[in-house]
C-alpha cells in the first residue's frame, strides 16, 4: 500500500490541507464507476451525499478546525446499516423502498470523525450466507478473480476495499461475515468483542452474535476505523459501558504466548495450503520472539451445530417484523394473515426462509430444550474451553476460511457445504470474543489466504499487536 | 340455583396495569393517553429495523415499589423474554415481556381478612391499538383496519394472582383493593374504563371438598369492577349448568359481552399459541441495586388497609366509610389534609363521603383539582361546629365552593347566611308562623300521636322556611315545643 491510498495516509493529507476531501472522494467514486458494473459490490452509490460530506470536511479544514481522525476518508457501508434517507435494503426485496428515518450509531460516529460514506455494499440477504450469492440483487464478484465469490456475508464490503472503492468499509459479523470475506478478498477484517461496538442501527440477524467491525487494507487502517466507532452507547443496552483502551501501535511480540487451535486447523476440510499459511505465520511469529504451540479447544468442534440453532432461532424472531404492515414490501390479500404470508413469501429469498423455519422449529414447544437450550449449553462450554486456553496463551491462531475463494455457484446447491465456510470463525461469535483476519499470501490457486488471530473478550489491543506482526512477516 | 351448593369456584385473576411513567418502557416517547394517533412514536417503539430497546429505569423503580407494597420477593436479577406471535398492532411481531424469571415473585394481598396469594408480577410492553373500519367494527367483516402505535411500548405490569379467589364478590374486592394499593403508591392511574387497568379471569369449578381442579376457562374484556363481577357470576352459572348436565367444560378463552350479559367462546386463533419464548438478547438482566431497593421501600406510603384501620381508630368512623374514603387515594389525601387544618375527622369524613365525593363522581374529577383546598373544607366544618352555619346551608355553601374559587366564610358573609340563634328574634318568628297556621295548630291539639307528629313536622318546616333556613334548628325546636305544650 502506498501512503496516499491508506486511510491513515489520506486522513493525514486532508487534515494538513495537502489534499482536498472532494478530490479523494471523486477519485474513489471514479473507481466505483469503472468497476462496479462488473463486481457489483454496491447496492447504492451515495454520490451526492458523499460529495456534500467531503465539502463539509474541506470547509472544516479551511476554517482551521480539527476535521477528525478519518478526515476525508471514503468508507463503504454494508447495506444493513441504517442511513437516514438513504435506501437500506439488507439485499432483500422485503425492504423494497424503505429509507430509514435514522442513522446507525457507527455511521454517526464515522461521520463525526470526518469519514465519508460513499456507498452501501451488497451482502447476503439479511447477512445470511458466506458468498454474497444470497443477495436479492445478484452476487458480488471477487476482484482477484471475477469468476469467484468474495465470501460473505460482507462480500460487498470486502470486495469494495480490495478493488479500491474505499480504503475502509464497515461490515457485520455474526458467524464470520467480516473475517471470511476479508480472507477471500485479501484484506484485513475485524470482529470486535461483542458489545464493544454499538449495534444501534444495524439491522439484526442474530442479536446475541451480531457485531459491527472494520475492513481495511492494513491493520493500522482497521485500528483507525475501529477506534472511531467503538465505545459505549446509551442506545444499545448490550454495549459494554466502559471506555475501551486505545489500541496503540505496538508491534513487539517478544515473549508472547501464541496457541494454534487444533480443532480449527488440523482437521479435515482445511485446505493444505491454508494450513501451511498458518504454519508459516506461526514460524514468523516464533522468529520474532513469540512462543508458539498447539492448543486444544475441544468444544470448538460443536460450534457450527450450536450456531445453526442459535442464529436461526434469533433470526426467526428478528425477521418477524417484516410483515407488510408498516414498511417495505406488501403483497395485498383478503386478510391480514394471508397478506403477511404472501408478503413474506415474495419478499424473502430461499436461504432466509430456510433459516426462519429452522429457528422457528428450534424454539417450538417440546423442542426448545433439545435444540435451543442445548445449543446454549454448548456456548457455555466453548466459553469455558477458551477461558482455559487463554490461561496459557495471550492470543490464538487459526485459518480464517478453510479454503480460498470458490467459484460462483459451487456451493449454492449444498447449504451444508456453504455453512462449513464459517467453521473457523463461528466459535469466536459464540464466545463473544474478538478475532480478526490478516491477509497472508496466496494459496494453491493464487488467491488470497487469511490467518485468523483470536483474542479474549476486550483483548483487541494484544490482538492488533499480533496482527501487525503477522502483517510484517513476508508470506 | 341448586348447583351453587355443590360446586366451588376456583378463580385466579390476571391484572394488567399501565404504569404512569413519563416515557415508554424502551424509548423516550411520551406515555400519554388520548393523543393524535401515531404521534408518540419513534424507531424503537415502531420496531423499525436496526432499532434496539433500552429499559426505562423508572419502570424498574415502580416495579420495586409494587414489590414492596404487595410483599413480593424480588430476586437479585430478572430477565426479559420475547413472546413471538404475529399481530398487526405489535410492531416487532413479538412482545418483550418477562417469562420464567420475573422481577416480582410470591407476594400477597389481604382482602377482608383473607390473604390472596399473588404468584408473580412482571414488566412488559403494551401493544398498539387497532380500529376496524366498516362492517360491525370487528376484524372479520371490516373493510380495513387502522393501527395507532401510540400505546405500543407503554409499560405494563401484569399481576397474576394465585387461584385463591372463590366468588365474584371476592374477585371485585381483590381488584378494588389492588387498585387502591396501586393508586396509593403512585404507579398507575388505574382507570379500568380507559384501559389503564385490565382484568382477565381464569375460572374453573370443582365439587366442594374436592382437591382436583376443573377445566379452566379464561374470561376477557371486563372493563369495570361491576362487569368483572357479572362475568364471573355468569361464568360460574354457565359451567355449573354444563357440569350438572354431564357436559365437559372446554378449555378456552371466552369474551364477556357486557350488553348481552354473557360470555362467548372466542374464535380460536390459527396454529394455537406456541409463543416460542426465548431470552430477549437485546436487553441485559435487570439487577436492582440495594440503593434502588431502599428507595422503593422509602417511596411506599401508608397502604390502604393500614390507613383504613387508622381512620377508624383516630376519627371514629365506620369501617365501611373508611373503605369508601380510602378507595380513592386522592380523596383520602384531601380529607387528611382537612383534618390537619384543624377539622374533626368524623365531620370531614361525612362531608367528603357526601357532597365532595358526589361532586367528584358527577364531574369525573379527582379531589386534587377541586377549587376548594382542604383547609377550606376545614373552615366549613368549623363554621358548622361553632353554630355559625346550619347543616343545610352548609351543604349549599360547599356545593358552590366546589365549583368556583370562593372560601366558605367569605360566601357566608357575602350572602348573610350566618345562622340566627337569637331567642327573641326567633320567638317572634315562631309566634308569627303559629298565628298564620291556626288551623294546623288546632289539628295538632285534636290529633292522636301520629297526627301530632305530622303537624309538628309541618310547623317546624314553616318556621325554618320563614327564617330563610338560617334559624338555629335547636333553638327553633325548643321554642316550638314551648308553645305547643
Amino acid at each position: 500500500m502506498t501512503a496516499t491510498s491508506t486511510a491513515v495516509g489520506i486522513a493525514g493529507a486532508v487534515r494538513s490541507g495537502e489534499r482536498s476531501a472532494r478530490s479523494v472522494v471523486e477519485e474513489h467514486l471514479a473507481v466505483i464507476a469503472a468497476r462496479d458494473a462488473e463486481l457489483h459490490a454496491c447496492n447504492h452509490v451515495m454520490v451526492d451525499d458523499a460529495l456534500a460530506t467531503a465539502d463539509a470536511v474541506d470547509a472544516a479544514v479551511a476554517r482551521g478546525e480539527d476535521a477528525g481522525p478519518l478526515a476525508g476518508v471514503p468508507v463503504v457501508l454494508k447495506d444493513n446499516l441504517c442511513t437516514r434517507g438513504v435506501p437500506t435494503t439488507c439485499s432483500s426485496r422485503i425492504l423494497d423502498g424503505w429509507r430509514p428515518p435514522y442513522t446507525a450509531t457507527v455511521v454517526e460516529r464515522l461521520l463525526l470523525a470526518g469519514g465519508i460514506p460513499v456507498a452501501k455494499a451488497n451482502l447476503d440477504e439479511f447477512a445470511m450466507g458466506s458468498s454474497t450469492e444470497n443477495s436479492a440483487f445478484g452476487p458480488t464478484r471477487n476482484p482477484h478473480d471475477t469468476s469467484r465469490v468474495p465470501g460473505g456475508s460482507s462480500g460487498g464490503s470486502a470486495a469494495a476495499v480490495a478493488a479500491g472503492y474505499a480504503p475502509l468499509a464497515l461490515g457485520s459479523d455474526t458467524g464470520g461475515s467480516i473475517r471470511q470475506p476479508a480472507a477471500l478478498c485479501g484484506v484485513v477484517g475485524v470482529k470486535p468483542t461483542y458489545g464493544r461496538v454499538s449495534r444501534f442501527g444495524l439491522v439484526a440477524f442474530a442479536s446475541s452474535l451480531d457485531q459491527i467491525g472494520p475492513l481495511a487494507t492494513t491493520v493500522d487502517d482497521a485500528a483507525l476505523l475501529l477506534e472511531a466507532i467503538w465505545g459505549p452507547d446509551a442506545m444499545d443496552s448490550t454495549a459494554i459501558p466502559s471506555q475501551p483502551e486505545a489500541l496503540g501501535g505496538d508491534t513487539d511480540i517478544a515473549g508472547m504466548r501464541i496457541g494454534i487451535v487444533e480443532e480449527l486447523t488440523d482437521v479435515e476440510g482445511i485446505a493444505p495450503e491454508v494450513k501451511a499459511a498458518v504454519e508459516r505465520a506461526a514460524a514468523g511469529l516464533d522468529a520474532a520472539g513469540a512462543r508458539v504451540e498447539r492448543v486444544s479447544v475441544p468444544s470448538c468442534a460443536y460450534g457450527l451445530s450450536a450456531y445453526y440453532l442459535i442464529a436461526p432461532a434469533e433470526a426467526s424472531s428478528n425477521l418477524a417484523r417484516y410483515d407488510g404492515v408498516r414498511y417495505g414490501l406488501r403483497v395485498d390479500a383478503a386478510d391480514v394473515a394471508e397478506m403477511n404470508a404472501k408478503t413474506r413469501d415474495a419478499g424473502f429469498g430461499a436461504e432466509v426462509k430456510r433459516r426462519i423455519m429452522l429457528g422457528t422449529y428450534a424454539l417450538s414447544a417440546g423442542y426448545y430444550d433439545a435444540y435451543y437450550g442445548q445449543a446454549q449449553k454448548v456456548r457455555t462450554l466453548i466459553i469455558r474451553d477458551f477461558a482455559q486456553a487463554y490461561e496459557r496463551f495471550d492470543v490464538l491462531l487459526s485459518p480464517t476460511s478453510p479454503t480460498e475463494a470458490f467459484p460462483l455457484g459451487a456451493k449454492t446447491a449444498d447449504p451444508l457445504a456453504m455453512y462449513l465456510s464459517d467453521v473457523c470463525t463461528i466459535p469466536t461469535n459464540l464466545a463473544g470474543h474478538s478475532a480478526m483476519s490478516v491477509p497472508f499470501g496466496t494459496g494453491a490457486e493464487g488467491l488470497p489466504v487469511g490467518v485468523q488471530v483470536l483474542a479474549p473478550a476486550q483483548g483487541e489491543s494484544v490482538m492488533f499487536r499480533v496482527a501487525r506482526a503477522v502483517e510484517g512477516i513476508v508470506a | 340455583m341448586t348447583s351453587s351448593n355443590v360446586y366451588e369456584a376456583v378463580i385466579g385473576l390476571e391484572v394488567h396495569v399501565e404504569l404512569a411513567t413519563t416515557t415508554k418502557l424502551f424509548c423516550g416517547c411520551a406515555n400519554e393517553f388520548g393523543a393524535e394517533p401515531n404521534t408518540h412514536v419513534c424507531p424503537v417503539c415502531l420496531g423499525l429495523p436496526g432499532s434496539l430497546p433500552v429499559l426505562n429505569r423508572r419502570v424498574v423503580d415502580f416495579a420495586l415499589r409494587l414489590g414492596e407494597a404487595l410483599h413480593f420477593d424480588v430476586p437479585p436479577s430478572s430477565i426479559f423474554h420475547r413472546k413471538n406471535y404475529f399481530y398487526p398492532d405489535m410492531p416487532k411481531d413479538y412482545q418483550v415481556s418477562q417469562y420464567d424469571a420475573p422481577i416480582c415473585v410470591d407476594g400477597w394481598l389481604e382482602v377482608d381478612g383473607d390473604r390472596i396469594g399473588i404468584e408473580r408480577a412482571h414488566m412488559e410492553e403494551d401493544t398498539g391499538k387497532t380500529t376496524h373500519v366498516g362492517g360491525g367494527g370487528r376484524i372479520h367483516d371490516a373493510a380495513h383496519s387502522l393501527v395507532d402505535y401510540n400505546r405500543a411500548g407503554v409499560p405494563l405490569m401484569e399481576i397474576v394472582s394465585r387461584p385463591h379467589i372463590r366468588s365474584a364478590e371476592q374477585a371485585r374486592d381483590y381488584v378494588g383493593e389492588l387498585r387502591a394499593v396501586l393508586e396509593a403508591i403512585g404507579v398507575s392511574d388505574v382507570k379500568m374504563e380507559e384501559g389503564s387497568m385490565r382484568v382477565d379471569a381464569n375460572l374453573s369449578l370443582r365439587e366442594v371438598g374436592s382437591e382436583i381442579l376443573g377445566t379452566k376457562v379464561e374470561v376477557k374484556n371486563m372493563n369495570s369492577l361491576r362487569s368483572l363481577g357479572r362475568a364471573i357470576d355468569h361464568e360460574i352459572a354457565r359451567q355449573a349448568r354444563m357440569l350438572d348436565a354431564g357436559e365437559r367444560v372446554l378449555q378456552e378463552t371466552r369474551h364477556w359481552d357486557e350488553a348481552a350479559g354473557v360470555t362467548h367462546g372466542m374464535r380460536s386463533k390459527e396454529g394455537s399459541s406456541d409463543y416460542r419464548y426465548f431470552p430477549e438478547p437485546d436487553l441485559v438482566p435487570v439487577a436492582p441495586t440495594q440503593q434502588m431497593r431502599d428507595a422503593a421501600r422509602a417511596a411506599v406510603p401508608e397502604l390502604p388497609a393500614a390507613k383504613r384501620a387508622r381512620l377508624v381508630e383516630e376519627w371514629g368512623i365506620s369501617e365501611s366509610d373508611a373503605r369508601v374514603l380510602v378507595e380513592s387515594a386522592a380523596l383520602a389525601r384531601y380529607a387528611e389534609a382537612a383534618v390537619l387544618a384543624g377539622a374533626l375527622g368524623k365531620d370531614v369524613a361525612n362531608w367528603c363521603l357526601g357532597e365532595v365525593l358526589a361532586h367528584c363522581n358527577e364531574h369525573g374529577l379527582s379531589a386534587e383539582v377541586l377549587p376548594l383546598a382542604p383547609d377550606g373544607l376545614a373552615e366549613l366544618v368549623g363554621l358548622v361546629a361553632d353554630g355559625t352555619l346550619s347543616r343545610n346551608l352548609a351543604k349549599e355553601v360547599l356545593r358552590e365552593c366546589l365549583t368556583r374559587p370562593v372560601r366558605p366564610r367569605q360566601l357566608v358573609e357575602e350572602r348573610g347566611l350566618a345562622q340566627v340563634s337569637d331567642e327573641g328574634e326567633l320567638a317572634a318568628l315562631v309566634d308569627e308562623v303559629l298565628g298564620a297556621n291556626a288551623a294546623a295548630v288546632q289539628e295538632w291539639r285534636d290529633g292522636d300521636d301520629k297526627a301530632r307528629k305530622r303537624k309538628r313536622g309541618f310547623l317546624m318546616g314553616e318556621v325554618m322556611k320563614a327564617s330563610k333556613g338560617k334559624g338555629n334548628p335547636q333553638v327553633l325546636n325548643r321554642l316550638l315545643d314551648d308553645r305547643l305544650r
